[in-house]
């Protein structure tokens, strides 16, 4: 960034900590926090753009472990630059591209590809997820080591949307990101107990005549996995959970210090197995809806740490894959645009967690997790690090809006939120001290 | 009525509506002339997107009785199986000049989906949806109870319903959609019904279903029961291990002969047994049972012509009154029971 390029003065916004201060951004830096920001902001040379940020809450900037961006492959369904948009418009400054694209980024070149193809767009940080499988086959290790050392600097893998069902392939996997401080995120599904499952198995499904995808094939999974990362000395991240056994398993985990993460989605915050009676199939996902007791149970285990962060699993779809009968419809929903309202509803407003909290859970968490170091620089008490890159979300709290997937920046229209009100909105967003947001509407992209 | 799509959905008002309307079909044909110009100027598509002979024919017989046209569309050698998506489908459908589409469909839920897209007007009416529903399967099987517990208090079946009823369904549960439209609708009728099956091929939670649950046919036969009515036990549910092999599952829930001895003793004395069909003799039902006068099969067969015709008279009418409509002069009635 040149010397001239403008700085920022965030004023007057609630920061997590709970205090009402001004914010400095300058040469892509948090460079002030506190009554310091504005003297100093006064003080320096240069363009200076004052950000109104009274009655907003001032957050770092958002961090997803799980994003599906779909390039290369299927591009009618997201590109790395719409699904960066959304990401951007979401208050997000970093994402992890899983590795589900045609073809696997189970190589060097392809992480490459979508890292290039992030810092290009400029709308948010694009990290790319390397498959534990070549070809998520689920056979053989992938070379995760020339992903780790590409430009890409591979930390997280995944086979998402596949599970690495062999316990001795997982072990391995396990084994061997130690040597560049990965970690494997594992998509916790038995496939011989969900073999062609539809929705949660329950008495819902019996009524619906849906096959059922029983919790058990969850659960059973990661004890499984949390017992081989203790064996070995490893870490492991488990995407998505979506069942209050798996809650229970991992709680257990952790207290025997056991060095597993955790991530729940917001659809799981939020939505139950209810909403399958309409055979919609925007509500057909992976892991599926649940019932309202687990949807209680992630609530809890994001507020007492158990469950570490939101990993939105923002799954784009075209029209054609869900407009269809639901046996045969696409898995997955958007998310990177309604994360934080979602978070917001079911965490903020009901009182389990407070904006401190809320960082915690989307952003230094996350960071830490895939080994991040220039995003989620704040404590666990909210208070921000200056000198940090200057990742910024500022967020409405106070409005309600209707959701329309329609205005979404995503190219994919398949949000299970259509219609519904939802509190919050993102109105600035600085990436690297650059704003990519300004005053809720897409600004410019940062350029390298 | 504007659909017909499940029977859990079905208020009691709605089901005694179709099948005493039902019953004045029934009087239709009983007739030299077996067809009423209800529907005359009406175009009824059966679309059957997997296979089903009888209940497809038995769909085309009810609209050409009611004077409708009536269009068939399978699913093999048609656009569907190039790929085309069910949406482009029931839209060409209704451009030719569908007025109802009556859906067979591999995929549960597909009525209910079609039925609520807002892809077309038509109305729609299930004709067997994966293993969620298949309402008019359980509309004649009611029919057909209703009347024989007419025949037992010597009254008409109109107006009737089927309290006190003890109905013991048995067999592939978790996979027929029969059994649960059965379930639905028998138990909104006020009869009281019982589901044995081995515990693998009952669904998860049936312990929260308005039903008694049985792992033991004996004990369901011995409690005397006034129907049996047996599901047909597909051959594949064997090689997935929902059971050990076909003998072990006819010793414990086929209505074998020693079965039908003890339904003869122990049920009521007019007990009857049911079937869905095609039967497998000699696996789920054994030949005397199935050739036992007990067995209402053919009378479920033609019942099924009657039911249809006043789904499809209701659906295609509009009319939404209570009672029946009149559809038969009255001389041309039959003397009820």
């Amino acid at each position: 960034m040149s010397p001239t390029a403008p700085r920022y003065l965030i004023s007057g916004g609630t920061l997590p900590d709970g205090t009402t201060s001004d914010v400095l951004i300058e040469d892509a830096l948090l460079a002030a926090v506190g009554p310091e920001a504005r003297s100093r902001a006064e003080a320096g040379d240069g363009p200076l753009e004052t950000v109104d940020a009274s009655g907003r809450i001032v957050l770092p900037g958002l961090v997803d472990l799980h994003t599906h961006l779909r390039e290369p492959g299927r591009e009618d369904a997201e590109t790395v630059e719409t699904g960066t948009r959304a990401a951007a418009m979401g208050g997000f400054t970093s994402v992890h591209a899983m590795a589900n694209s045609t073809p696997v980024a189970d190589s060097a070149g392809v992480v490459e590809q979508v890292w290039q193809l992030g810092r290009e767009a400029g709308w948010c940080d694009v990290h790319p997820v390397g498959a534990v499988t070549v070809g998520l086959a689920g056979a053989r290790l992938a070379e995760l080591g020339a992903m780790a050392s590409s430009r890409a600097e591979v930390r997280v893998f995944s086979d998402d949307g596949m599970c690495v069902a062999d316990p001795v392939l997982m072990r391995r996997a396990l084994e061997y990101v130690k040597a560049f401080d990965g970690v494997v995120a594992q998509h916790a599904q038995e496939p011989r107990l969900t073999e062609g499952a539809q929705m949660n198995e329950g008495e819902l499904s019996s009524v619906l005549g849906l096959s059922g995808w029983p919790a058990v094939a969850e659960e059973a999974i990661i004890a499984r996995d949390v017992l081989l990362a203790q064996h070995v000395g490893s870490r492991l991240h488990v995407c998505h959970v979506s069942t209050a056994g798996s809650v229970e398993i991992i709680r257990w985990a952790k207290e025997r210090g056991i060095d597993v993460t955790a991530e729940a989605t917001p659809h799981h915050l939020l939505l139950t197995e209810e909403s399958v009676r309409s055979y919609d199939p925007v509500f057909k996902v992976n892991p599926p809806l649940r019932r309202e007791a687990d949807v209680m149970a992630l609530r809890e285990g994001l507020a007492d740490g158990t469950i570490d962060t939101i990993g939105t699993d923002h799954a784009p779809h075209t029209a054609e894959t869900k407009e269809c009968e639901w046996t045969v419809a696409a898995m997955g929903m958007t998310g990177l645009e309604t994360a934080l309202p979602v978070v917001q509803h079911a965490l903020v407003d009901t009182g389990l967690m407070d904006w401190a909290g809320v960082s915690r859970i989307l952003s230094s968490t996350p960071a830490r997790i895939a080994r991040l170091t220039d995003q989620g620089r704040i404590s666990a008490a909210g208070v921000f690090e200056t000198g940090a890159p200057a990742n910024v979300t500022v967020y409405d709290p106070h409005v309600t809006r209707t959701v329309d997937p329609a205005t979404h920046a995503t190219r994919s229209r398949n949000s299970p939120y259509r219609g519904m009100e939802l509190p919050g909105q993102v109105t600035d967003v600085f990436n690297h001290g650059h704003p990519v947001v300004r005053d809720r509407a897409l600004a410019t992209p940062r350029t390298h | 009525m504007k659909h017909l799509l499940s029977t859990q959905d079905l208020s009691l008002g709605d089901a005694l509506r179709i099948l005493d309307t039902a019953e004045e079909m029934s009087a239709v044909s009983g007739r030299e002339v077996k067809k009423l110009p209800a529907l005359r100027g009406r175009t009824v598509v059966n679309l059957f997107l997997e296979d089903s002979t009888r209940t497809r024919i038995s769909f085309e017989a009810a609209a050409k009785r009611l004077s409708a046209d009536v269009i068939n569309f399978t699913g093999k050698g048609t656009s569907v199986s190039k790929g085309e998506s069910l949406k482009d489908t029931v839209q060409t459908l209704e451009a030719i000049g569908a007025d109802a589409i009556v859906m067979r469909h591999w995929g549960s839920g597909a009525a209910a989906q079609l039925a609520g897209s807002g892809w077309i007007t038509s109305s729609v009416v299930n004709a067997g949806d994966g293993t969620h529903e298949h309402p008019t399967q359980a509309l004649l099987d009611a029919l057909t109870l209703r009347r024989h517990l007419a025949r037992r208090h010597g009254t008409g079946p109109r107006g009737t319903d089927l309290s006190g009823m003890k109905v013991v369904i048995v067999g592939d549960i978790l996979h027929s959609r029969v059994a649960r439209s059965n379930l639905w609708l028998l138990t909104t009728l006020g009869a009281e019904v019982t589901l044995a099956a081995p515990p693998t091929l009952m669904p998860v939670g049936v312990e929260q279903w308005p039903c008694q649950v049985t792992y033991s046919l004996d004990e369901a036969i011995a409690a005397g029961p006034d129907a049996v009515m047996m599901l047909r036990v597909q051959s594949e549910r064997m090689h997935e291990a929902f059971f050990p092999s076909a003998a072990e599952y006819t010793r414990s829930w086929g209505l074998t002969d020693d079965r039908l001895a003890l339904l003869e003793s122990a049920g009521a004395d007019d007990a009857v047994i049911m079937h869905p069909g095609p039967m497998n003799r000699g696996l789920e039902i054994s030949a005397a049972a199935a050739d036992s006068v007990r067995n209402t099969a053919l009378e479920q067969v033609a019942n099924g012509v009657s039911v249809r015709m006043a789904v499809l008279y209701l659906v295609l009418s509009g009319t939404e009154t209570a009672g029946t409509p009149d559809l038969v002069p009255s001389a041309a009635r039959r003397p009820e029971a």
